[in-house]
């Protein structure tokens, strides 16, 4: 039973492999990402069905017990993230069937995007801090692959810098795992966290602390380490933007959640205090750059930063409301990404560019998409019906709770900020006179709406369906204050 | 002997950060290289470098040195050599189609 922990990642990973060899048949390829993605999900949730009825599902590889072998634990949180890395999977498969260039397809890029999806779901299910390096780097290879896919002069230029900066980050992280070791003897989470305890987390512990979190910080793009994200996730196209966008710095989020609220606890005035004051400057920092610029993709690739400072919000408050705030927005904020990345992907298409200026009017011959845009745009900034509200209000809620008003301040004018940044490109975009040429007026969106309609249903049902989701989320953030619940599940004696 | 080898990791550091800030790309990877042998040995330095026998079960050695610091490093290596020959390859084909290799001329704002 405790073998379906592994599924997650075998599954994407198989099918990568065996696309490589597949490579020549074009057909076949999309038929077989087409069929594994739908499988994936539903094999995901089958899991996450088992998991939240009965309990983490915990897998030691090779019948090695728990701190001397590598274990995989499948709990509630990695199981929630788990499924909508599958479901954006779903959606930017079905867009990159419609959108991506026959050139692209032929060099690899069904195979890459599982490996992809096989390191992201590695990521969050490891229960071992070196295994959850070596998944950074199969997830780190693989969106090496693919921002440079193509390789045109602005993906080549991009890609350096991303590839450079990433690779700082991971011996960085090497590095800080090294001193770990050297000074609690173990990489297993579970067994670092119980003797992190025994010794109350000493000032060297705390360097460390600090160290790991400057690791996740910049592949999570948090507020000095943010200036790396927006030009390189606008470098490639639309499909590989939107997965980068949903899930990368998503995983760096994740990283933090898990160190921060199971191994280091014990100086919370400390380290997650300074997480409110970084969480605030990475809002305010976020929605300028969003502001400053006329590029559709580049505003979107801007909002990344602000949602991932309204996370770090939540994970600094360090309460169970405000947990589950962080948790919701999470799940929120990977979905509304990545639909928004392929609507203003669709909206270039049609219009020819990515400058807004040089848009207008696009509402008159594309409705569909101009009210879908105008959807996503309500959920990002979060109004009420929608999917970002709930989040918000939970985490402002944890954060007026523990009297951390600075916060709640700069988080409610961020998200002013957002939707302006935002609600500019509705205007510009849709509004307006119109200036499509007219074959551009009959082009059709190319059946690219599809997906984007799975993803706005699922923030509509997010939003609109929140007494069914939030008992089991609450029931996540509540394990994460105690976390002698994962490591009894891990380590059994 | 562990000071004398943290010293050395902390030499290398500085070298691959100081190459890392230069504006030719061959220097930058260079840096990174320097880096992650840093890293390398920082791990082994970390792990204790108690004397006794390489870890390797045989008759008559009692005292091993630590294995899992060697396992750690060998993953590392091969990862940051992967990483490496891509990042080589990465930057020949950035200078063949942009024709430069200084990074400071490798900006711009002609965004598509």
């Amino acid at each position: 039973m405790s073998n379906l922990a592994i599924l997650p990642i075998l599954l994407p990973l198989l099918t990568g492999i065996m696309l490589v060899f597949i490579n020549k048949q074009k057909t076949l390829v999309k038929v077989i990402t087409g069929i594994m993605v739908f499988v994936n999900l539903a094999v995901v949730s089958w899991i996450g069905s088992v998991v939240f009825q009965e309990g983490p599902l915990v897998l030691e590889a090779g019948d090695w017990p728990a701190p001397f072998g590598i274990v995989i634990v499948a709990d509630q949180l990695a199981m929630v993230l788990v499924i909508t890395t599958n479901l954006i999977a779903v959606a930017s498969a079905f867009y990159a069937f419609r959108s991506l260039d026959e050139q692209r397809e032929r060099y690899y890029f069904y195979a890459l995007f599982q490996l992809l999806i096989a390191g992201v779901s590695g990521a969050f299910l490891t229960g071992d801090l070196f295994n959850l390096f070596v998944f950074f780097e199969v997830l780190l290879m693989a969106s090496y692959g693919l921002i440079v896919l193509g390789g045109t002069k602005e993906q080549l230029r991009e890609s350096l810098k991303y590839i450079l900066i990433n690779l700082f980050s991971s011996i960085l992280f090497v590095t800080t795992v090294a001193f770990l070791y050297s000074v609690v003897g173990t990489v297993n989470m579970a067994q670092l966290a119980e003797r992190v305890a025994d010794v109350e987390q000493q000032g060297i512990l705390t360097t460390i602390a600090i160290l790991l979190f400057l690791v996740f910080a910049t592949k999570g793009a948090l507020f000095p380490l943010y200036f790396w994200l927006p030009r390189s996730y606008s470098a490639p196209p639309t499909v590989i933007s939107a997965l980068f966008g949903a899930l990368l710095t998503k995983v760096g989020v994740y990283s933090i959640l898990r160190v921060f609220s199971l191994i280091f606890i014990y100086k919370l005035e400390f380290t997650h205090q300074f997480f409110i004051y970084m969480a605030g400057f990475t809002i305010l920092f976020g929605v300028i750059g969003a502001l400053s610029t006329n590029n559709v993709k580049l505003i979107v690739a801007y909002n990344i930063i602000p949602a991932v400072g309204f996370m770090m919000a939540g994970i600094g408050v360090f309460s169970a409301t405000a947990l589950a705030g962080t948790i919701y927005y999470l799940v929120h904020d990977m979905i509304i990404k990545a639909a928004l990345f392929f609507l203003v992907g669709t909206m270039a298409a049609i219009s020819g560019t990515y400058d807004l200026r040089k848009m207008g009017g696009l509402i008159k011959h594309h409705p569909l998409l101009g009210w879908m845009f105008f959807i996503a745009a309500l959920a990002l900034a979060g109004l009420p019906p929608f999917s970002g509200f709930i989040g918000k209000f939970l985490l402002l809620k944890g954060a007026v709770e523990e009297d951390h008003y600075g916060i709640v301040a700069v988080g409610l004018i961020g998200s002013l900020l957002i939707l302006l940044s935002i609600i500019k490109i509705f205007l510009n975009g849709f509004w307006g006179e119109a200036r499509l040429a007219p074959e551009q007026e009959k082009a059709s969106e190319n059946g690219r709406l599809f997906p984007v309609a799975l993803l706005l249903i699922f923030t509509i049902a997010l939003g609109l369906g929140a007494e069914f989701f939030y008992p089991g989320i609450q029931g996540i953030a509540d394990s994460l204050v105690d976390p002698s619940i994962y490591i009894d599940a891990v380590i059994k004696e | 002997m562990e000071l004398l080898m943290a010293i050395l990791a902390g030499l290398l550091f500085s070298t691959g950060v100081y190459m890392l800030l230069q504006k030719q790309i061959l220097r930058i990877i260079i840096g990174t290289a320097l880096l992650s042998h840093g890293a390398h040995l920082l791990i082994i330095t970390m792990g204790k470098l108690n004397r006794g026998g390489p870890p390797i079960l045989s008759e008559g050695v009692t005292k091993y040195v630590d294995p899992l610091p060697q396992a750690l490093i060998l993953t590392s290596i091969v990862i940051s050599f992967g990483v490496t020959s891509f990042l080589l390859v990465l930057a020949y084909r950035a200078y063949q189609k942009n024709g430069t290799d200084n990074m400071e001329k490798l900006r711009g704002n002609n965004h598509e």
